[in-house]
């Protein structure tokens, strides 16, 4: 924060704040302190931090302790560091010497232990703090004043306030739970994301995790932080322990769920789906979950088979048509208009045919005239395009029709066999719809519906 | 200077040149010649404050958008990195660095954050061991950007899902540390009235600060009387209903992004004689809208059916004032046209930018499918038939439009709803999944607990009480010359302005029982001023209230807002600010789950 520094304006001569603004002299302390440096290679050892001396607070509360901050930055980029990773280096036998190494004392980062990524370099310190001398080990050949911070002893609110402002401050000195907890709540206090989340790394990796849990679930908003962070730095491990511990079942399930958004291979991405079926989700939710991963399954079959059939080139649609895209991932209706497109006549036992998804997924009727329709129009076989709309739109005219007699004739003529089915239900025609089964294909919708009918209790025939 | 930020009625150059003056710091630091490498995301809010010249009179000698692997090649002193302070940026930069090290000249790295440093990006770069490569490592608290005489944005376009969703409070701190800059510069606000958990949360955050800065008095006589905290959840229903103003129509079509807009060339293409049309510029015309242009200034807060004739008496006009040069005799006359001449042609270019505009849009909402839309929207926000399954998004499920209108009208039924019927609601879903895909369970989960896509809870529909009270829906609007805000979305007036303008007249008080039925706390605190600073105001001076929508606000609320601020006898002229501009499109968008 340095707001009001280089303040020619005249608002600020004006104003009140002149005592707290920087002038001048302090680029040429800086611009001196550099060239100090330049010619100090073992200044990072001796040198005081005299922040102290050119702390200034500005209008927003903040202090601007940006020069000396940067002064101590730069530190660690300057022809000093290499001889103190050397030293450091030859200390710990870190194995990484070659590394560019964050020389630098600032930040909380060398208490913090994020996710250790596959394949990035653990830094040096985060190998020294595992040493039994953890808390000071880091500190060796740190700037002077970076020991104040044990010498003098912040109080968790001194300390809270010196993280908001981003400068140096251990944590490690919090030892008890209660120290631990009234540093939370400070911080929280605050509503600074960045400090809370600061400190939560601090307890996550200080605490059991029981411990940590028991106390944030009655601390919401840092709760909420954790949970947060975590999702952020994508440790679903803890996240789905924590989910657990809380009993909050349903969001445990989903965040699980959501990762398979992140993988891209569709069997493995199926196996992850598998995991998912039988989660707490709600019960609607359940029944989606379950479909996806049925949908995935039938697509890997559907796809493998069909790049087969188009690599072969025997098979006329995909030769007429070739396929734009791959069908895995695609959402139901869409894998539904895929098959009509390339699958319409296949027999209902085979997993690609448009009867078979009507019924896994029950998809309603009006949405699979819809979509068959669409397909074949597209392929321009306007004689299926005719069926399903003589089916479909003379059904509904014939519904219409007032007299049931000839309601029932002209459903007849015109194969209208859920109108016909209906009427006879109506009229409680047992021997009139027994003599129609006959009339429908064996094995067909209509005819499970009709035996439905004829086995229905619930019915009163009146023959 | 960007003078249209000194045209309203508190001077929003102030503001520009303090961040401005920061900015100008910051690069001096990094001594010599110096390269940008900017997250482009910053680039449109960077744009508002400081064109490139400002970054080359500090030596800015490259300027490079933020991409894996290597940097490009550039003979400089410097890099500079001026990113936001996520983590997946982090892995890019370190990525540079890495592969930076191992060739050339060695070459200075330093980092700025925006607006705020984070430890954890921190900890990231020194997982990725580059941390100790950068030495200046800042942070740049461009919390709030002047976007126009009477408007700030933070751009924050994670805010909402932060706030409502995470209940991350990191974009209310920061929209509060906004607030304590704005009383530094405009003084301090002596009056604050809120509505809504997060507004809550801000309030108590400034006094805090304001507490523990206890160094010195402000003694800048205020400009602002009082501000108004609102939560975007205390009205939901606004930003998914669709604007009908000018530029709340270019917003929904086109999108306005950092006060620019891309539009389709075609129309933009030069008119000449025996051209033919055969070189048809391909490239996206780029407009700035603001209120620097007068015409726009003019009508983009109009409801767009009242822009047509405002254009067209304006072409009257032009043609005349060209015409005048036949009668222009003696040389005075002559020479007088002539310097004219740069007004008239700069009034004419806008004009002809303008049409092309109103025709863009014309074919837009003269299409049946907008009409439908609209239909559909203002029968849910008059409160008809919001309780069944409506065939119209049956249709556009059907027809696979696009998913967000899908959403945003499902919400827009739920909203006025008070929440589905669980039948209703079911219902939808199970159509969204098939049709979109199973995975946007996660989405709808989000709205749910957003409380945009709900199950009625209770069997209570409390929308009707909320609609009467504040008259939230007028049957006799007036377009073209409006007497109520009402106009904005032709019919419904937004709940968020009615709020502000109840409170400024006759108070929240005649409206307690709503604003119980409405989330959160709604409160009132006082700012103390010295003697010396409190204001004596003159009869018929206005008020002004600085208006902060925490969570986004459309174009269309603004115009609702400055619509009241120029109302003769209205008494409060409005500054409006705002975590980000939205659409309802782009709110949803941010709603959505995405892969990581």
């Amino acid at each position: 924060m340095n707001r009001t520094k280089g303040d020619e304006e005249e608002y600020w001569n004006s104003s009140k704040f002149k005592a707290f603004t920087f002038d001048d002299e302090d680029d040429e302390l800086s611009q001196l302190k550099e060239s100090k440096r330049a010619v100090n290679s073992l200044r990072d050892f001796v040198d005081d931090d005299d922040e102290d001396d050119l702390e200034r607070v500005s209008w927003t509360g903040e202090p601007v302790g940006s020069i000396s901050w940067s002064i101590k930055e730069t530190a660690g980029n300057s022809g000093s560091s290499h001889e103190r990773e050397q030293l450091k280096n030859r200390n710990s036998f870190s194995t990484y010497a070659q590394l560019p190494k964050p020389a630098s004392a600032y930040s909380l980062s060398s208490f913090f232990r994020g996710r250790t990524r596959p394949g990035s370099f653990q830094s040096l310190s985060d190998a020294l703090s595992d040493t039994p001398a953890k808390s000071y080990a880091p500190e060796l050949g740190r700037p002077k004043g970076e020991y104040r911070d044990y010498s003098n002893d912040w109080s968790p609110s001194d300390t809270v306030r010196r993280l908001r402002k981003g400068k140096v401050c251990s944590l490690e000195r919090f030892r008890s739970l209660q120290d631990k907890i009234q540093l939370l709540e400070e911080a929280v206090s605050m509503h600074d994301g960045n400090v809370i989340t600061a400190v939560l790394i601090f307890l996550k990796r200080t605490l059991s995790k029981e411990i940590l849990f028991r106390e944030l679930e009655v601390r919401q908003v840092a709760l909420r932080h954790l949970i947060h962070f975590l999702k952020e730095i994508g440790d679903q491990k803890l996240l789905l322990d924590l989910f657990r511990f809380l009993d909050r079942t349903e969001e445990l399930a989903l965040s699980h769920y959501r990762e398979h958004l992140n993988i891209q291979d569709p069997e493995k991405r199926k196996e992850f789906l598998k995991t998912c079926i039988g989660l707490p989700f709600s019960a609607e939710d359940s029944a989606h979950i379950q479909d996806h991963y049925t949908l995935l399954e039938r697509q890997i079959i559907i796809e493998a088979n069909d790049r087969h059939l188009e690599l072969a080139g025997q098979t006329e649609v995909f030769r007429k048509h070739p396929r734009k895209a791959s069908i895995l991932n695609m959402p139901l209706v869409t894998t539904l208009f895929y098959s009509c497109f390339y699958h319409y006549t296949e027999a209902e036992g085979t997993f690609s045919s448009p009867v078979n998804l009507k019924k896994t997924f029950k998809i309603p009727d009006k949405q699979y005239v819809l979509t068959a329709l669409a397909a074949r129009a597209k392929l321009r076989a306007w004689h299926d395009v005719d069926a399903l709309f003589t089916t479909k739109v003379l059904q509904e005219y014939v519904n219409l029709v007032e007299d049931v007699d000839t309601k029932l004739n002209l459903a007849t003529k015109f194969k209208c066999h859920d109108v016909v089915i209906d009427t006879c239900r109506d009229l409680k025609d047992r021997q009139q719809l027994l003599a129609y089964r006959s009339k429908v294909d064996k094995g067909s919708a209509e005819e499970e519906k009709i035996d439905a009918l004829l086995n229905s209790s619930q019915i009163r025939w009146k023959n | 200077m960007a003078a249209h930020l000194s045209y309203g009625r508190v001077n929003l150059n102030v503001l520009r040149e303090a961040v401005r003056r920061e900015l100008r710091e910051f690069l001096d630091k990094c001594a010599g010649s110096k390269a940008i490498v900017w997250d482009e995301y910053l680039t449109g809010p960077f744009g508002l404050i400081a064109q490139y010249s400002l970054l080359k009179e500090h030596e800015v000698e490259k300027m490079f958008t933020l991409k894996g692997s290597r940097l490009p090649a550039a003979d400089v002193k410097n890099i500079i990195f001026f990113v936001r302070p996520r983590l997946e940026l982090m892995d890019i930069i370190a990525e540079n660095v890495l592969s930076e090290d191992r060739r050339g000249p060695a070459r200075d790295f330093h980092i700025l954050f925006v607006p705020r440093r984070s430890l954890l990006c921190e900890q990231r770069l020194k997982d990725l061991g580059v941390l100790g490569s950068f030495i200046h490592r800042e942070e740049y608290s461009l919390d709030l950007i002047p976007y126009d005489g009477d408007l700030l944005s933070m751009e924050s376009e994670g805010a909402f899902k932060e706030c409502y969703l995470e209940s991350d409070q990191t974009s209310l701190y920061h929209a509060a540390k906004g607030l304590m800059t704005l009383q530094a510069l405009y003084g301090t606000i002596p009056q604050i009235f809120g509505k809504g958990e997060c507004a809550r949360q801000v309030a108590n955050m400034m006094i805090r600060m304001k507490r523990e800065f206890t160094g010195s008095q402000n003694s800048i006589f205020p400009v602002f009387d009082n501000l108004l905290l609102l939560d975007r959840n205390v009205d939901l229903l606004s930003p998914l209903a669709t604007q009908l103003t000018y530029e709340g129509l270019i917003d929904e079509i086109y999108g306005i992004q950092n006060s620019y807009v891309k539009l389709p060339p075609e129309k933009f293409a030069p008119k000449k004689q025996g051209d033919g049309g055969k070189d048809l510029p391909t490239e996206a015309k780029k407009l700035q809208l603001n209120s620097a242009e007068e015409l726009y200034a003019e009508i983009r807060d109009k409801n767009f059916n009242a822009v047509g004739s405002v254009l067209s008496k304006k072409a009257k006009v032009i043609s005349a004032a060209f015409e005048e040069r036949h009668n222009a005799k003696t040389v005075g006359e002559i020479k007088q046209f002539v310097s004219q001449l740069p007004h008239m042609q700069a009034a004419r270019g806008s004009l002809a930018n303008h049409t092309s505009i109103a025709e863009l849009i014309k074919d837009v909402t003269t299409s049946e499918d907008f009409f439908d839309k609209l239909t559909v929207e203002q029968e849910f926000m008059s409160g008809i038939d919001t309780d069944k399954v409506n065939s119209y998004i049956e249709d556009c499920i059907a027809q696979k439009h696009p998913l967000i209108k899908v959403l945003r009208l499902v919400c827009l039924q739920s909203v006025c709803n008070s929440g589905l019927k669980q039948k209703v609601l079911d219902y939808y879903k199970r159509e969204i999944l098939q049709t979109y895909g199973y995975e946007h369970i996660l989405t709808l989960h989000n709205l749910e607990k957003a409380g945009l896509l709900k199950p009625q809870t209770g069997g209570r529909n409390n929308y009707p009480t909320i609609r009467k009270t504040l008259r939230l829906w007028m049957d006799d609007v007036n377009e073209q010359n409006p007497t109520d805000i009402s106009y904005v979305y032709s019919g419904y007036a937004p709940l968020s302005v009615r709020l502000a303008q109840l409170l400024s007249r006759p108070g929240w008080r005649s409206i307690e029982e709503v604003l119980r039925i409405l989330p959160g706390p709604h409160f009132e605190e006082r700012q103390p001023l010295p003697t010396g600073l409190q204001k004596k105001r003159q009869p018929g001076e206005n008020r002004v209230t600085l208006i902060f929508f925490l969570g986004g606000v459309t174009f269309a609320e603004i115009a609702a807002l400055r619509f009241l601020s120029q109302l003769e006898d209205g008494g409060t002229e409005y500054v409006i600010a705002t975590t980000k501009l939205i659409n309802g499109a782009s709110w949803l968008e941010s709603l959505m789950e995405k892969p990581f």
